[in-house]
């Protein structure tokens, strides 16, 4: 039963992540690096030698195994481009968010054990986003779970299609928001800092080196690619296979239509924006709350 | 005699001689005395394992006349299994825990006594079946859980904590009393089984009226917000042992005494009943963590998270009742048995978090975080397991917090499925709340975890720990296990919540699962928690092996923490826990208010300081806003009242001649 569809997420999400950064450069004006660069960067670092810090503890050496490995279970839990089969066919999202926050759990740990002040300050800054991130995700969550009447991933996708409902819009704003968050994007996070004042994901892994940092950095990838996958099964289903729509053997095309959509959008997003202030972000992510909250009451008001 | 009876009156007769012993054996051996105490809890459990089996014919009634017609009746059903199954898991663990953890303790015999006694009336809270038996067997818990906390007559701090929580379960107690009183008022019968079968005729109002009485009496002891004053308190003022015990089994108590009164008793089919524990869990679950979050002291952390959790199961328990009151008995199920399987978990992982911290605090002598530090490397053993409890408490999977965790979401989110609009909203805001109380409890255990475990050591004390000796470390390994084993195979613990019966309710009862998968029936969602742990381990063989052939021949250097090039990181220089907050403080300040004191004397000012002095703390919003109003209300009334009591004779004879009169003009 277990399909191999997450090899799809394993294998070409640092290519979705040389696509964001490409579309990011030319909307900057910059020619920007070749599509392939992340692979390029994690084959380095799988070369390289390892510094690790004396103070660490076992913690620091299991975290980048937990936090590749979750992000992998939880890929194997997505309908990505065909709704059958996912995770032994059950794709559930609240179970799929919870994996994905047992990596977050031991990355946070991990940015406290080598005892210094920047990846102490990674770990509390980024603890604080979870917390105002998570509720928000799952509220819009919630949101189109009342819609599609379940909470696995595979019902969801196949009730959907393409939004239409007023709920949907509103969730899926709110949705946006979450994945610009968690993926550590401008505004929430630089990802192309290691200025101490700004950075959150890039403070806690500033200890790792080598091997570790380059499973870090793969289940970022991984998280991104994800995350997208699960706002397309959410949001546009619209030709996955095991659907109503289109030829399956369509669907991967369809669904690398929709990546590149959400990878200019994303890029867009970025490149139009500055960074909040970590103390702005509140109304940031607050506004996004409030909209989740919304497209619940007009999902129970309306249907 | 049934063997069934003969556990239980084993179990019960290894308990009175282990007090016993304790007041006569030689001061040396003391601490072994624990090991009756595990193996009676071991006995009774396996009594409450053949409460909750099918096959079990009605357990036999155990009655002990009093006076007249007041006798204390004693028997099991299968709700009372499970809760004192419950107990006797922890029971055991905390016992065995405890052969290490008191030895060489201060009062050996007094502790010993009263904490056999503890777990006795304990047992005996869950099995009582009568209004007599059940209210000296609570009032007997109360107050031996009191003399255990205030147990320590040097520690000023909780000394205070006893006050505050003998006065507040007493008034808990005083309206579980007024609804118990009011239920034999109006049937006539002290059994339970009698007063459910009088009032089931009764208005609802009626019903509705004990409801609330008992809830907020139930509440008290399962500490809910705003009721949960003295839990923060009282809890880590207790030794640790105890500690884990009234967090991990009384507060479940008082949530007993709310489904066998809500539920068993009234019948639980008023739909407002739901939605005031639905609120109340919500708002327990939030603020309780959100303190919980704030504390520096990793035993009242502990304590706050229990608030939170205890919320967590209010929420099952109350969109129980709302489902069945909207005729969704299949919902109801679901609900019932998220709040009945966190009410498990919970005894599990809190349990062992508090042996943990009481592991702790005997090795740095200090329950303030920002003394601990570098402790993993120090006390691997504990280490591992307050990281598995922690881990579990935010339930993450495959691990047992995250099964109670999700039915709670799903009933929660099932929630739209009821008629009403008011019903659907709530529930889900309920789980708008619940996903919050995920993040910020993440939160509170990595600070609880990473500051006192992970780093440098950041005091003398924390630098020179010990590993706690093998009965300890034992006792939370074996509960570590069985967060493992319920995580992964739920199914063994819904397996025994679906023989509950309750009334018309059954719980689980739409719930398929075998061992391992669960799944709602018609095809709402389900997961597979051995899936994802039997995915992430073949991931990570195929990972590490990668890694290995890959990487084989590239170096791994040891080296010092990065540190800007100034050559000397100081523990100093780390995040402290106050800093790892900070943020939270800030961003929800309208919640904490903070409060902050900085205060400098000057040697030549302004520039040569002698002295800074900084203080943080926040203001508990529900004490300074409800409770000290309320008690200078009662002091301002109390203050007028005494001009009454003037001491002059005349005056007390003129106010006998008054109510004469008064007397004589009514019935005259």
């Amino acid at each position: 039963m277990l399909d191999l569809q997450f090899l799809i997420i394993l294998l070409f999400s640092p290519l979705l992540q040389g696509i964001i950064k490409k579309i990011k450069a030319w909307s900057q004006g910059r020619v920007g690096a070749g599509v392939l660069q992340p692979y390029w960067d994690l084959v380095r670092l799988f070369r390289k030698d390892m510094v690790i810090s004396k103070t660490a503890s076992w913690v620091f050496h299991a975290a980048p195994f937990i936090t590749f490995l979750s992000v992998l279970a939880a890929s194997m839990m997505v309908p990505v481009i065909s709704v059958k089969g996912t995770i032994f066919g059950m794709g559930d999202i609240i179970a799929l968010l919870y994996t994905l926050a047992l990596g977050r759990f031991f990355m946070v740990l991990a940015g406290l054990d080598a005892g210094t002040a920047f990846g102490g300050e990674g770990s509390s800054r980024e603890a604080t986003v979870a917390i105002l991130v998570e509720p928000m995700m799952m509220l819009a969550i919630f949101s189109t779970a009342i819609a599609g009447g379940s909470t696995s991933l595979s019902k969801l996708a196949l009730s959907v299609d393409i939004f239409h409902s007023p709920a949907h819009v509103l969730a899926l704003a709110a949705f946006f928001v979450a994945l610009i968050a968690e993926t550590g994007r401008i505004p929430v996070d630089n990802p192309d800092t290691h200025l101490e004042l700004t950075m959150i994901h890039e403070g806690m892994l500033l200890e790792y080196s080598g091997r570790y940092l380059a499973l870090m950095e793969w289940a970022h990838y991984m998280k991104q690619m994800l995350l997208f996958t699960v706002a397309i099964d959410l949001f546009f289903s619209y030709g996955i296979a095991g659907g109503g729509h289109g030829f399956a053997a369509l669907s991967p095309l369809y669904y690398a239509l929709k990546l590149l959509f959400l990878a200019a959008a994303m890029a867009v997003a970025e490149s139009s924006r500055a960074k909040l202030r970590f103390f702005q972000l509140p109304s940031l992510l607050g506004g996004a709350f409030v909209l989740s909250l919304l497209s619940i009451i007009t999902v129970i008001m309306l249907g | 005699m049934e063997p069934g009876n003969l556990f239980l009156l084993s179990g019960i007769g290894l308990f009175i001689a282990g007090t016993v012993l304790f007041s006569i054996a030689p001061g040396r051996w003391l601490n072994m005395l624990y090991g009756l105490f595990a193996a009676g809890s071991v006995l009774a459990g396996l009594y409450s394992l053949g409460l909750i089996m099918p096959s079990a014919q009605p357990s036999p009634v155990y009655v002990f006349p009093v006076s007249g017609f007041l006798e204390l009746a004693f028997q099991g059903n299968p709700l009372s299994g499970y809760f004192s199954l419950l107990l006797s898991v922890l029971g055991a663990a905390v016992s065995v825990y405890s052969i290490g953890y008191m030895k060489g303790a201060e009062g050996p015999r007094f502790q010993g006594i009263f904490y056999g006694l503890f777990l006795l009336s304990l047992y005996a809270v869950f099995f009582s079946s009568n209004i007599v038996a059940f209210l000296v067997a609570w009032e007997a818990m109360s107050l031996l859980s009191f003399f255990l906390v205030v147990s320590d007559t040097r520690d000023e701090e909780a000394q205070a904590a006893g006050i505050t929580y003998a006065t507040m379960t007493h008034i808990g107690t005083a309206f579980i009393i007024a609804a118990f009183m009011a239920g034999y008022a109006l049937t006539g019968s002290l059994d339970f089984q009698g007063i459910r079968a009088g009032l089931a005729a009764r208005p609802e109002w009626v019903r509705s009226l004990l409801f609330v009485l008992s809830f907020i009496g139930f509440g008290m002891k399962a500490g809910i917000v705003p009721l949960h004053i003295w839990l923060p308190r009282a809890h880590p003022a207790a030794p640790s042992n105890v500690s884990a015990l009234m967090s991990g089994v009384m507060i479940k108590a008082g949530l007993y005494g709310m489904i066998m009164m809500g539920i068993g008793v009234l019948g639980g089919n008023v739909a407002w009943w739901g939605i005031l524990a639905l609120v109340a869990g919500g708002v327990s679950s939030v603020m309780g963590i959100l303190y919980a979050l704030m504390a520096r002291d990793i035993k009242r952390l502990l304590a706050y998270s229990s608030v939170e959790n205890i919320g967590i199961m209010l929420l099952g328990f109350g969109a129980s009742i709302m489902f069945y009151s909207f005729h969704l008995p299949a919902l109801a199920g679901i609900a019932l048995a998220a709040c009945l399987c966190h009410a498990m978990n919970h005894a599990v992982f809190k349990g062992m978090l508090f042996m943990g911290a009481g592991s702790v605090m005997h090795a740095v002598h200090s329950k303030n975080m920002e003394e601990m530090g570098g402790l993993l490397k120090k006390m691997p053993w504990t280490g591992l397991f307050f990281l598995v409890g922690a881990v579990s408490i935010c339930a993450l999977p495959p691990f047992n917090g995250f099964v109670s965790e999700w039915l709670t979401f799903q009933s929660l989110v099932l929630g739209s499925q009821t008629p009403a609009a008011y019903s659907k909203v709530i529930s889900l805001l309920g789980g708008a709340a619940l996903a919050l109380t995920g993040a910020f409890a993440a939160a509170a255990f990595i600070k609880a975890f990473g500051i006192s475990f992970l780093g440098m050591p950041r005091h003398e004390r924390a630098e020179h720990a010990k590993e706690a000796g093998f009965p300890m470390t034992a006792a939370m390994g074996a509960l570590a296990l069985l967060c493992l084993l319920l995580g992964v195979y739920p199914g063994l613990l819904l397996g025994l919540i679906s023989r509950i019966p309750l009334g018309g309710l059954s719980a689980v009862s739409p719930l398929s699962f075998s061992l391992a998968p669960v799944s709602i029936a018609g095809g709402f969602s389900g997961f597979w928690p051995a899936a994802i742990l039997s995915a992430m381990l073949l991931g990570f063989l195929i990972v590490f092996v990668l890694i290995k052939t890959a990487g084989a021949s590239k170096k791994t250097v040891y080296a010092d923490s990065w540190d800007c090039g100034i050559r000397a990181l100081t523990p100093r220089m780390q995040y402290t826990a106050t800093a790892f907050t900070k943020p939270v403080r800030v961003i929800f300040k309208s919640i904490y208010l903070p409060r902050r004191e900085i205060r400098i004397s000057y040697r030549q000012k302004p520039f040569f300081a002698r002295e800074i002095t900084y203080r943080s703390d926040i203001t508990p919003f529900i004490e300074s806003y409800i409770y000290r109003p309320l008690l200078s209300a009662v002091h301002w009334t109390a203050h007028k009242i005494r001009h009454l009591q003037s001491g002059s004779l005349h005056l007390y004879l003129g106010y006998i001649m008054i109510t004469l009169i008064t007397l004589l003009l009514i019935w005259g």
